[in-house]
């Protein structure tokens, strides 16, 4: 999608008045789209005020991570909203520190934005603060590393091992059944 | 037919309406006519394969079009994708529960080598879990080549002398 910067200034402003009031909240231009930046402190009210205010971002399209290691705050979490009513798409960032990589969750906003939140956890563990299944998606269960993040090598830490764990329980289990029998 | 007419033969057989053979050919001639292929279509690499069972390339020829999706009837799996290791497991039980004897093809670069992906998700080559009997190189190969690999797992079958009689 392609905004001419004259509709993005437009946008940007009326976005602007309804964030007016609201501290720690910054609005940005964006090279495709506004872009707020929020503390995560405030970031489940601001979220709210989005879904139900005027310009009504019905839609949690996406949810991922930024690694910025060896920078502080590390981590930062980036949402795409759109807007069904108004054409209108905006992005929304928050950070969080190594090693306390909690986020509230927006999934009493956005059901949908469950299995994102589950995504993002599971490539960059981000924990996400009442989320109600935090499970891992794409990597087995069990696994100890998030693969995105930027200390993780490419081929992976020990990737083969919760087969290989599996595997032995098997063949031990089946050769009790065979020596009971 | 090439084993039937391996075993020796007397005069006059069809004229008395019998043959004579081995049972060991006329178990593999069995065998190798009617493979049942257990269809692991993991990614791209199973269009592929559903295209050689299709009417233009016709696995039927070779009599080994009747794909089970129960690996309990199946004797030939065919692993047509990229196989990961939290699919690994699956992959593994189904084959365990396919009855013997049963022959495995390795279907493409990815379960051959893990191909173009060398990363953290993925097999690094099917043959760290399973026995391969064939690969098949290409990306994806072609569905003659895979009809290849089949006449050749059909070549493997004819030479099987493990039958045992008596004791
Ligand atoms: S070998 Fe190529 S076509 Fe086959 S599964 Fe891998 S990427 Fe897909």
């Amino acid at each position: 999608m392609r905004t001419s910067p004259e509709d993005l200034r437009a946008q940007v402003a009326s976005l602007a008045e309804t964030f007016s009031d609201w501290e720690g909240v910054s609005l940005q231009a964006g090279i495709d789209m506004p872009q707020l930046t929020v503390a995560k402190e405030n970031l489940v009210p601001v979220m709210q005020a989005l879904r139900d205010g005027k310009f009504r971002f019905a839609h949690c399209s996406m949810i991922t991570a930024v690694d910025h290691m060896p920078e502080e705050p590390r981590f930062e979490v980036v949402y795409g909203l759109y807007s069904p009513s108004c054409n209108q798409w905006l992005r929304v960032k928050t950070h969080c520190q190594e090693f306390e990589e909690e986020v509230p969750s927006v999934t009493g906003i956005w059901s949908g934005a469950n299995w994102l939140e589950r995504e993002c956890f599971d490539m960059f563990g981000i924990r996400f603060q009442g989320h109600p299944d935090l499970r891992r998606l794409l990597m087995p269960e069990g696994y100890e590393h998030f693969p995105l993040r930027k200390e993780f090598p490419r081929d992976g830490i020990e990737p083969g091992r919760l087969y290989r764990q599996w595997d032995e329980g098997r063949r031990r289990e089946g050769a009790e059944e065979e020596s009971a029998s | 037919m090439g084993s039937l007419i391996e075993a020796p033969q007397p005069q006059n057989v069809g004229e008395q309406g019998f043959l004579t053979t081995k049972l060991q050919h006329l178990v593999n001639w069995g065998r190798k006519n009617s493979l049942w292929p257990m269809p692991l279509g993991l990614s791209c690499c199973a269009i592929e394969m559903m295209a050689m069972v299709g009417p233009r390339y016709d696995l039927a020829r070779f009599g080994a079009e009747a794909m089970r999706f129960t690996p309990r009837q199946c004797d030939l799996m065919i692993v047509a994708g990229t196989l990961t290791w939290k699919m690994a497991r699956a992959a593994r039980t189904v084959y365990d529960q396919m009855p013997e004897p049963k022959w495995v093809i390795a279907m493409g670069v990815c379960s051959s080598s893990g191909g173009m992906y060398k990363n953290y998700s993925v097999v690094q080559g099917i043959d760290s879990i399973l026995p391969v009997d064939i690969y098949v190189p290409g990306c994806p190969p072609r569905p003659d080549a895979v009809i290849d690999a089949v006449m050749k797992i059909q070549k493997k079958i004819e030479q099987d002398r493990s039958l045992k009689f008596g004791s």
